[in-house]
């Protein structure tokens, strides 16, 4: 799964972002800015991506008590220890 | 003024009362004295927090137990409870998922490493069918073979005969909360009564498990209907009272109830210890949004003396280390573990 810094979903409310080049990928045509998403950034501290943000499939998501991972059907695994820098093993 | 001395004198009657009632004799407080901690003004709230505290360290002991918690089957529940992102009547962006036995005891391995004593095992189920079932014998066969931790669960309404099977299998604590007052239950839950969930509650006890019975605060119930959850738990006298504070799901009924007032929250937390003084008080989910890390610390020093560690079924908690360091900064030894007979 690639980096946060090119989602081109929000993992929270599965909307469309701002791609790396700064132009706005269009996803259910309101075309959200990436202000749109600062609450979802905010939620996601506290709770795990709920859609793949690569295509927005909604992921089959497993919370631990020290971490989470979260699987895309397409795009793989994603996994994240609490106490760690977030990884992808996919 | 005027109407300030009558408010004061309520407010140290009624604690006044509470000192003598919960902290001397180990009483807890009624209903109607309930309302009236509730209803405290702000400045009287650290007041309200240290008796609580005095409760809890002269009934309870000065140790807090360490549980952690994980979801073997998440998603798709049959039942409405309008706080859950996990009914499948919802449309909920948490879908389905089983978790495997291997990463369960490997969750139940790290969850004893943080120093829990308590690794509970829940299902997002009305109650467990053989196939559950199947899998918590399994899962609890491995845990008791290599983890030294107590383990409890939480998979909805039981019968009698998985009621023994749990208590015969080892599970010495069996969580299923009341979530809500009696008189509040039909606007949060409509697939099944407030009685089932206490016929459930009868036959764990009955069994000789320790009853874990919750409650979940905030979600438009008024004070009375607060104090009157407090009461009816007090009633079944349990062992251990999660307290979970709202934390508004998306998709669900009450997505778009507002978070708890965290003074709100610290009263109910000197309220549930008033109405039970001797009963394990935990801190459950949606602390972290309702209270933050000052009002963690505050509740810790007010009457709680369990919480949960790391993440919660389907939200995070706060970092392990977090609360670990805390209580070892309010010098609150952790609960060593005992094996359950």
């Amino acid at each position: 799964m690639k980096a946060a810094e090119s989602q081109k979903f929000c993992g929270h409310c599965g909307g469309g972002t701002f791609s790396t080049d700064g132009g706005t990928i269009g996803t259910d045509g309101d075309a959200p800015t990436s202000d749109a998403h600062h609450s979802c950034q905010q939620r996601l501290a506290m709770e795990p991506p709920r859609f793949c943000p690569e295509c927005r499939r909604r992921m089959k998501v497993q919370v631990t008590p020290l971490g989470w991972t979260a699987e895309c059907s397409r795009h793989g695994l994603m996994s994240f220890c609490t106490d760690t820098a977030p990884n992808s093993t996919s | 003024m005027s109407t300030q001395a009558p408010l004061e004198t309520t407010t140290y009657a009624i604690l006044n009362t509470a000192r003598e009632q919960a902290l001397e004799r180990g009483e807890g407080l009624n209903e109607s004295q309930l309302i009236q901690i509730l209803e405290l003004p702000d400045h009287a709230i650290p007041e309200a927090l240290q008796l609580a505290h005095e409760v809890r360290l002269k009934h309870c002991g000065e140790d807090v137990e360490v549980e952690g918690i994980i979801s073997i089957k998440t998603g798709g529940c049959p039942e409405d409870c309008h706080f859950c992102s996990q009914s499948g009547l919802f449309d909920s962006p948490v879908r389905g998922v089983w978790l495997d036995i291997p990463e369960l005891v490997k969750a139940a391995k790290e969850t004893a490493a943080t120093g829990a004593t308590e690794f509970c095992i829940v299902a997002a189920v009305r109650g467990p069918d053989i196939k559950l079932m199947n899998q918590i014998k399994f899962a609890i066969d491995r845990i008791i073979e290599e983890v030294d931790i107590n383990i409890a669960c939480s998979l909805g309404m039981l019968t009698q005969r998985q009621v023994d099977q749990l208590a015969e299998w080892g599970v010495h604590r069996y969580n299923h909360n009341l979530e809500t007052a009696r008189s509040y239950f039909p606007e949060v839950v409509t697939t099944h009564s407030y009685e089932e969930r206490l016929e459930t509650c009868a036959m764990v006890k009955a069994a000789g498990m320790e009853l874990c019975c919750g409650a979940l605060i905030g979600m438009g119930e008024t004070l009375a209907q607060r104090a009157e959850l407090a009461a009816q738990l007090a009633a079944l006298e349990p062992h251990e009272v999660p307290l979970n504070f709202l934390n508004p799901r998306p998709g669900t009924p009450l997505e778009n109830q507002g978070i708890m007032d965290g003074k709100d929250a610290l009263r109910a937390i000197a309220a549930f210890r008033l109405a039970m003084p001797r009963t394990v008080l935990r801190y459950a989910g949606g602390r972290e949004l309702t209270l933050g890390d000052l009002g963690t610390r505050d509740g810790l020093l007010g009457g709680i003396n369990a919480v949960i560690v790391g993440n919660y079924l389907t939200t995070l908690g706060r970092p392990a280390n977090t609360d670990l360091n805390l209580l070892v900064e309010l010098n609150m030894p952790i609960k060593e573990f005992q094996k359950s007979l």
